[in-house]
C-alpha cells in the first residue's frame, strides 16, 4: 500500500473514492462522507450511551461524556462569558465533529475528512455565518461600528475600514487553513516515513536493521499526531468561542 | 462560619454555575496554547490568510467592475496590512484592553 513502484507516494491517501459500491457511486457518496457518517454515529453513541446510566459515580463511558461536556462548557463560558451558554451546543458539535474526524483518521485504512480544505472551509464558513448573524441579530446596525474603532480620526476611515473588513473576512480562511494544513502535514509525514520503512526493509541484509529507525520515528509521530488531532479541534473550538465573544460583546 | 453564610455562599456558587448571576470577574480560562513555534505558525497562517482574503476580495471587485489589475493591487496591500493587524491582535487581544 505504501510503496508501489518504489516511489514515495504521499498524496494518494487524500484521493476520494466511492464508498458502498455501485450505490455510493450512483449518488457520489465518497469514503469521506462515509467517515463523516461514522464519526457522527460514534459521537452520538458515546454521548447517548454515556449519559444513559445517569449514575452518581460515573462509569468509564459516562465520565468520558461528562469530561467532553465539562471541558467544552468551561471553554465556552470562559471565553464568551455566561451569555455563551446559548452557543454551547454549536461549539460542542463543531468540536466533537472535528475531534472525531481527526482521531478516526489516524486509524489504519481510515480516511481523514478534515484533511480536505473543502470540508474545513465549509465548517469555517458556518462559523463565520453564525457569528455574523449573531452579531447582526444582537446589535443590528451597531455591528458595522466594529469595522471602525471609536475615537479614531474620521479621515483615517478609508484606510481603517477596508483593513478591518479584510481582517474580518480572513477569519474563516485562517480557521480552515490551519486545521487542513495540520492534518495534511501530519498524514504526509506518516506516509513518507512508512514508505521509508518499506523501501529500506528491502535493501538486502542490512535493510531491516536500518528500517527500524523510520519505524521508531513513525511510532513517535503517531503519538504526536494524536496530540495535534486534539489540539486542532481545541483551537477550532476556542477560536469559534473567541469570534462568538466578539459577536456578543462587539469590541 | 455560620450555617447561614455557608448556605449563601453555596447558593451563590450554584447560581453562578447555572449562569443566572454574573461572576465577579470573568476568568480567562482556556487561553490559546502558547509556545514559540505555535505562535509563529499561527502568525504565519494569519498573514497568509489575510493576504488571500484581501487579494480575493480585490480580484472579485475587479471582476465585477471590470478594472482588472488596480483594485486587486490595492487590496493586496490592504490584505498585507490586515495580516499585520491580525498578528497584532494575536499578540495583543482586543478584549484584554478593557
Amino acid at each position: 500500500m505504501a510503496a508501489e513502484g518504489k516511489t514515495i507516494d504521499a498524496l494518494s491517501q487524500f484521493e476520494l473514492t466511492h464508498a458502498f459500491g455501485p450505490i455510493g457511486a450512483a449518488v457520489n457518496f465518497t469514503q469521506s462522507n462515509a467517515h463523516m457518517l461514522a464519526a457522527a454515529v460514534v459521537i452520538v453513541a458515546v454521548m447517548a450511551m454515556g449519559i444513559a446510566p445517569r449514575a452518581v459515580v460515573p462509569g468509564r463511558l459516562q465520565s468520558l461524556a461528562e469530561m467532553f461536556y465539562e471541558f467544552l462548557e468551561n471553554l465556552v463560558t470562559g471565553q464568551v462569558g455566561h451569555e455563551g451558554k446559548r452557543y454551547f451546543p454549536f461549539v460542542f458539535t463543531l468540536f466533537m465533529f472535528v475531534l472525531f474526524g481527526n482521531v478516526i483518521g489516524l486509524l489504519p485504512f481510515a480516511f481523514t475528512y478534515t484533511s480536505h480544505i473543502a470540508v474545513t472551509f465549509a465548517l469555517a464558513a458556518i462559523v463565520f455565518l453564525v457569528t455574523t448573524i449573531v452579531a447582526l441579530a444582537l446589535h443590528g446596525k451597531k455591528f458595522f461600528g466594529y469595522f471602525f474603532p471609536e475615537g479614531a480620526p474620521l479621515w483615517l476611515a478609508p484606510i481603517i475600514v477596508p483593513v478591518e473588513v479584510v481582517s474580518y473576512l480572513s477569519r474563516p480562511i485562517s480557521l480552515s487553513v490551519r486545521l487542513f494544513a495540520n492534518m495534511v502535514a501530519g498524514h504526509v509525514l506518516l506516509k513518507v516515513f512508512a514508505t521509508f520503512v518499506v523501501l529500506l526493509g528491502g535493501l538486502g541484509a542490512i535493510g531491516p536493521v536500518v528500517a527500524v529507525l523510520p519505524l521508531g520515528v513513525n511510532v513517535l509521530l503517531i503519538g504526536f499526531e494524536l496530540l495535534v488531532a486534539f489540539l486542532q479541534a481545541y483551537v477550532f473550538a476556542i477560536l469559534t468561542s473567541i469570534y462568538l465573544h466578539d459577536a456578543v460583546h462587539l469590541h | 462560619m455560620s450555617e447561614q453564610n455557608d448556605f449563601e455562599r453555596r447558593l451563590q456558587q450554584a447560581r453562578q454555575k447555572q449562569g443566572l448571576e454574573q461572576k465577579p470577574e470573568t476568568t480567562a480560562s482556556g487561553a490559546l496554547p502558547g509556545g514559540g513555534w505555535r505562535i509563529g505558525l499561527r502568525a504565519g497562517t494569519e498573514v497568509v490568510s489575510a493576504l488571500i482574503a484581501g487579494a480575493g476580495l480585490g480580484w472579485l471587485l475587479d471582476w465585477w467592475l471590470g478594472s482588472f489589475p488596480w483594485l486587486f493591487l490595492v487590496f493586496f496591500v490592504v490584505g498585507g496590512a490586515a495580516g499585520v493587524l491580525n498578528v497584532y491582535r494575536l499578540i495583543n487581544p482586543r478584549n484584554s484592553a478593557r
